[in-house]
């Protein structure tokens, strides 16, 4: 696999989608104002509350909402994911494409890229944003600042890459069985669920999402179903199924 | 029932089947060097076989055309040579390479350009950009890209549009575009899907006479097309598919072939109705076939063009005066209905 041709196709899918807009505000709004509200509203709560807020519930609730930025990858992926590839059935320009000397693995490694990278850097200046607010704000509480920690390393650097393949892979196998960009991402948004489930049960103190253990062994299951999802959209994203079974 | 492809060809003034495609020999005095080589090649999707046992020869700097109706089986040819779909069965070549070998199929799409029935151009992106990206892709060098882009978007006229984004140009300049993608690389083959279906006039005609520019440039091109005149005037040898070859030949074998006697007619219509009983004795000894209707005489003839020269001298020396000489033999359009209804009923 020549990696330098996947770089020529995600190329041309930054240069195409930038003149996005939604994508655009997607990627561009969102991660920061999910750190800002954020922050506003444990300020806010702990104001209103006369600081009562103790530095105990404050340990809980920041690696909580540390976790919302693996739900916004699942959720930041969809738009470009289905972009790059229903995009391409919708002005039928795949077929031109696979009439290149580029294999099948190339292809969709380029459109991969396309589909990961921005949200990936996105959310990463997002949850940098997050922190260091939240660090201005807990800070005369804890009398610590409380990021960046080693959970939260493990989230943004295991967890929200995988969660982000996870939503990119579902979307191939998406895109395979639609015909317009709005029903591949509407569908493909269903990739949230999971990780708000599993958020929800954090919040519920039905899994403490600041345990590393807890933490390690969600990648390990995110990096079966990764697998998983890899073979099934490998399978779906081959010339011949593309061309006669694509709808 | 047609259970077999009918070539009308010509080499070394051989007649040949396609189950017995020209000889290396012949190919070779012919100046023959085969781009396409295809035998018994088969497309089966399921219960349905779209393409049957199909076999032809393309030679280097041929315009081949592939004629036939919807559902004919000219577009999924056209993918199986592409190296876009697999074969079920039967063998091809693109060059030298095999189609079917995983290890040849990068090498047959780096030899080949398509444009397809839909053009599927970036909408979003420059036509420049739209070329530029394809050219990457092709690892065209980056001076000799650029070099390449200007020409054929020149040649095209869409030079001055060449920063304007695809997706404002009309049906025509979006296929112009596509033509020019396909060559970006300067491909040696070329398929081309239909390239003037759902044009202008106008717009057909840039295109043909584009397509004629690159048969001055010897490119080999495979034309897949429903249009009769297009094929006539574009294509070196046509090819008549209906889920199986049924006939293959230059325009002018083909029709030929389908006249009576396996030639075609001069029609001769003289001045005075009373002159042609003198003028048929002497037609005579010209041609063994010649009917007479009132004033018009109809004269069977191997190859009219030649031959009609000596059919005046013979109606003059018989003291005929000629009114008009027509050559009337089968147009490509009698050639591809009989064929494609012969093998409709034969399927």
């Amino acid at each position: 696999m020549r990696l330098s041709k996947s770089w020529i196709i995600a190329a041309k899918d930054f240069k195409t989608y930038r003149k996005k807009k939604n994508i655009i505000y997607a990627l561009m709004v969102i991660p920061f104002l999910v750190a800002i509200l954020i922050t506003g509203i444990i300020s806010y709560v702990g104001q209103r509350n006369a600081g009562r807020v103790s530095p105990a519930e404050l340990v809980v609730l920041l690696p909580a909402f540390g976790f919302f930025y693996v739900i916004l990858a699942a959720y930041l992926a969809t738009p470009i994911a289905s972009y790059t590839i229903v995009g391409e059935k919708v002005e039928k320009s795949l077929e031109p494409l696979l009439a290149t000397p580029t294999t099948d693995s190339e292809i969709l490694l380029g459109k991969g890229i396309a589909a990961f990278f921005p949200p990936l850097f996105a959310l990463w200046g997002g949850s940098a944003v997050f922190m260091v607010l939240m660090d201005l704000t807990t800070k005369s509480k804890l009398g610590y600042y409380y990021f960046p920690d080693w959970n939260t390393a493990l989230v943004l650097f295991l967890l929200l890459p995988l969660a982000l393949l996870m939503s990119v892979l579902v979307n191939v196998i998406i895109s395979s069985r639609v015909t317009d960009i709005r029903t591949g991402q509407q569908l493909g948004g269903l990739a949230v669920l999971p990780f708000a489930g599993l958020y929800v049960c954090g919040e519920l103190n039905i899994v403490n999402l600041g345990d590393t253990g807890n933490l390690l062994l969600i990648v390990a299951a995110l990096i079966v179903v990764d697998l998983l999802f890899f073979v099934v959209s490998r399978a779906t994203f081959r010339r011949e199924e593309i061309l006669t079974r694509w709808k | 029932m047609v259970c077999c492809a009918r070539e009308f060809g010509t080499s070394d003034g051989v007649c040949w089947s396609s189950q017995q495609p020209p000889s290396a020999a012949q190919r070779g005095s012919a100046g023959w060097t085969t781009m396409i080589e295809t035998k018994n090649l088969t497309k089966k999707f399921g219960g349905l076989t779209a393409v049957d046992s199909v076999s032809f020869n393309v030679g280097e700097g041929e315009v081949f055309g592939f004629l036939g109706p919807n559902g004919a089986g000219k577009t999924t040819t056209v993918r199986m040579l592409c190296c876009l779909i697999s074969k079920t069965s039967g063998e091809a070549r693109i060059g030298d390479y095999d189609l079917g070998r995983s290890e040849d199929a990068l090498k047959i799409r780096k030899l080949i350009g398509l444009v397809p029935d839909n053009v599927g151009l970036y909408e979003g992106l420059s036509a420049y950009d739209n070329l530029d990206f394809y050219g990457k892709l092709y690892d065209c060098p980056d001076a000799q890209r650029k070099e390449n882009i200007q020409r054929f978007l020149t040649m095209l006229g869409l030079w001055e549009k060449r920063d304007v984004v695809a997706g404002t140009f009309s049906k025509g300049m979006k296929q112009k575009l596509a033509i020019a993608r396909a060559l970006v690389h300067e491909p040696k083959l070329l398929f081309m899907d239909e390239p003037t279906a759902n044009l202008d006039p106008e717009s057909a005609k840039t295109v043909r006479d584009f397509i004629l520019e690159l048969k001055k440039e010897k490119r080999t091109i495979f034309l897949n097309t429903h249009n009769l005149d297009e094929a006539q005037r574009i294509c070196d040898r046509i090819g008549i598919l209906s889920t199986k070859l049924i006939a293959t030949g230059t325009p002018q074998e083909l029709e030929r072939a389908l006249s009576s006697g396996g030639g075609t007619r001069s029609t001769v219509v003289l001045l005075q109705e009373q002159a042609t009983g003198a003028v048929l004795a002497g037609l005579k000894k010209l041609s063994g076939n010649v009917t007479a209707e009132g004033n018009k005489l109809t004269v069977e003839l191997k190859d009219p063009e030649k031959e009609n020269a000596a059919v005046i001298e013979a109606i003059a020396k018989a003291g005929g005066h000629i009114q008009s000489v027509t050559i009337a033999g089968a147009s490509l359009e009698d050639v591809y209905l009989k064929l494609v209804r012969e093998g409709e009923s034969g399927s």
